[in-house]
């Protein structure tokens, strides 16, 4: 399972780049998903996002789930080419299918990778 | 490369060729609509009768349903449908009613009606219940009406919560979101029940109610019942049962008694009806007293008692409070309630009590036979379904590529991925129909699969190899959304 240090992560599967600002969904979520065929972004540039509010919304072969937002503050950017290629968040979760970017994030209760790896192992029993 | 079985009706269709040939017009031609209202690029198939029919009779012939085999979906998709409702629903004094008919001249579907309203109060154990809801989802929110019109003619208006498990159908969610409720979540815990301790910190003085499956959809009867409807009621809630998992409780427990305040009742799943494709379905209501002068109006009542000598007058009576119309007319009265009626006056009490009995026994049966080979992650007593895991240790099969192998041996798949909470789930609901044999059979099969799963992990990769066709892209499915076989003129397929 691919999980980069320099990210934080939620239990709900999100993960947040405090550098770039940027939040997507992890590797586990996408392998937990498996063929990923729809993605639709809930939220718009400008908007003020609390923590957990939803800002996502991503289908696949098995389940549709709503993605939550890690953090608090004002979306900067949304990824408008996700949802023509929502294939790119399986080949690539943690690159190009970033799905919004937030600025001035304050963070909610965020796990490290190394907390992140291991509460994901504790689900596979 | 797949072979064409068979080609669509419009590709088999040839100009000029006619199922009936109409006679010449004896009656004065008028205008036709304006142009703009009609098209011109409508390609209907032109094909004889015959055509027609073996062409529908041979794709009937690729169906695998209830009737043709073991079919794991269980009462949840369609349990077998005894014949004799078919009977039923025929007759011509039912078939030929209409819903506008004066009262008097429909008074036995009024009776029946009647009775049925009464049956299902006693099974259920509720005060009060109405027939008209189409379907389950169309039931629940009915439900949740009636909720929503309790707290508010109380004034309690700062309720907007529904608590409702992890676990739960995703109808559930929806009927809450379409009185614009929000949800919250409540998990389960290790042995498959509510977690209590979320529940408690969840319920507070604005929560509408709960809305709970039980047994859930592990199939798990919920070890702390009472203590989850303590809770709810405490905080002023209400307890909504969703109804779907009702054929493991028949003449054993009664929602009502457990101070459930309103349930639906799948009729096409519980009692039998068909509903192949998507419908019809009927999901009748019942409610506990404090929500009876709610009800959806009108319902079945006795406007003039009978005795020994006359029958009673039936007719339709208002609900003090009630919420209104669900539906045009009574409910799916041919279709659910009188092929319903006719599976309930069948079996009567003892034999509803054995229905629930049987299918509990098949589910743990099977469930025992197939511990020892899957993973069975909530692994205690099950009701009328169970759930295991469809992956192993060290191996890439998942649960999809056991569902398309079991097609190979001639059994339907069950239901595949749902709930969520169970890693690569398979969901197994055998029903009471099922002997021993077939039962046997099935679990032979999952047992020679997962044993391939081992050796020859590619077969079932590649599964199903015996059928018509082969592995359906399910992900080309989903991304390109073109169910027709021809596009209109001008239609651009990359917007």
């Amino acid at each position: 399972m691919n999980t980069p240090s320099n990210l934080k992560y939620t239990k709900s599967d999100e993960w947040f780049d405090p550098a770039t600002g940027a939040v997507g969904i992890t590797d586990y979520a996408q392998s937990q998903l498996s063929d990923i065929v729809f993605v639709e972004i809930l939220v718009d540039a400008g908007e003020e996002l609390t923590v957990g509010k939803p800002i996502a919304s991503v289908e696949s072969v098995k389940a549709s789930s709503e993605i939550y937002s890690p953090v608090a503050g004002k979306v900067s950017a949304v990824n408008a080419d996700l949802s023509n290629a929502p294939e790119t968040i399986n080949s690539d979760a943690f690159g190009a299918a970033w799905m919004i970017k937030v600025e001035g994030g304050t963070e909610g209760d965020l796990m490290d990778a190394a907390a992140y790896e291991a509460y994901c192992a504790g689900r596979e029993h | 490369m797949a072979t064409i079985v068979e080609p669509t009706i419009f590709e088999l269709s040839s100009p000029g060729r006619t199922g009936v040939t109409m006679p010449a017009s004896d009656v004065p031609e008028t205008a036709l609509p304006p142009k703009e209202l009609l098209r011109s690029d409508l390609p209907l198939p032109e094909l004889a009768e015959v055509d027609v029919v073996r062409h529908y009779m041979k794709l009937s012939s690729f169906n695998y349903s209830v009737d043709s085999g073991f079919y794991p979906l269980g009462s949840c998709t369609m349990k077998y449908n005894p014949k004799i409702n078919e009977d039923t629903c025929r007759l011509p004094g039912f078939l030929f009613t209409h819903p506008l008919q004066p009262v008097e001249t429909v008074q036995g579907n009024l009776a029946l009606m009647f009775e049925m309203q009464e049956w299902l109060k006693e099974i259920s154990g509720f005060a009060g219940v109405t027939l008209q809801p189409a379907a389950g989802a169309h039931g629940e929110f009915t439900g949740v009406l009636m909720m929503a019109a309790y707290h508010k003619l109380r004034g309690d208006t700062k309720r907007t919560k529904m608590l409702i498990p992890d676990a739960a159908h995703g109808t559930n969610p929806a009927s809450v979101g379409m009185l614009g409720y929000s949800v919250v979540t409540i998990p389960s815990d290790e042995r498959g029940n509510v977690d209590l301790k979320a529940l408690a910190a969840a319920c507070d003085d604005t929560v509408v109610g709960m809305m709970l499956t039980n047994p859930n959809t592990l199939g798990m009867f919920d070890e702390h019942i009472e203590e989850v409807v303590k809770l709810v009621k405490d905080c002023g809630g209400l307890m909504y049962g969703d109804g779907a998992n009702l054929n493991a409780l028949l003449g054993i427990v009664r929602p009502g008694d457990l101070g459930f305040d309103v349930m639906h009742f799948n009729l096409h799943k519980t009692f039998a009806v068909p509903h192949g494709g998507g419908g019809p379905g009927s999901g009748p209501v019942g409610v506990s007293q404090r929500l009876a002068d709610f009800l959806p109006s009108p319902l079945v009542g006795i406007i003039e008692e009978g005795d020994d000598e006359t029958a009673p007058l039936y007719g339709f009576v208002t609900p003090k409070n009630s919420i209104g119309r669900m539906k045009a007319f009574h409910g799916h009265f041919g279709g659910g309630l009188v092929r319903s009626y006719t599976y309930i006056a069948m079996h009567g009490p003892d034999g509803l009590k054995d229905i629930s009995q049987y299918a509990v026994l098949n589910a743990n049966y099977l469930q025992a036979r197939l511990r020892d080979t899957y993973h069975i992650p909530y692994d205690r007593i099950c009701m009328h379904e169970f759930v295991m895991e469809g992956r192993f240790e060290g191996s890439d099969v998942r649960a999809l590529d056991i569902s398309k192998r079991l097609m190979d041996y001639n059994f339907h798949p069950p239901t595949n991925y749902f709930p969520l909470i169970v890693h690569e789930a398979l969901m197994i609901e055998p029903t009471e129909t099922e002997n021993k044999d077939t039962l046997d059979s099935f679990a032979d099969a999952l047992i020679k699969i997962a044993e391939e799963a081992k050796t020859q992990p590619n077969l079932l990769h590649e599964a199903p190899i015996t059928t018509k066709f082969g592995r359906m892209d399910e992900v080309k499915a989903a991304r390109e959304l073109v169910l027709c076989c021809w596009l209109p003129e001008g239609y651009d397929l990359s917007k």
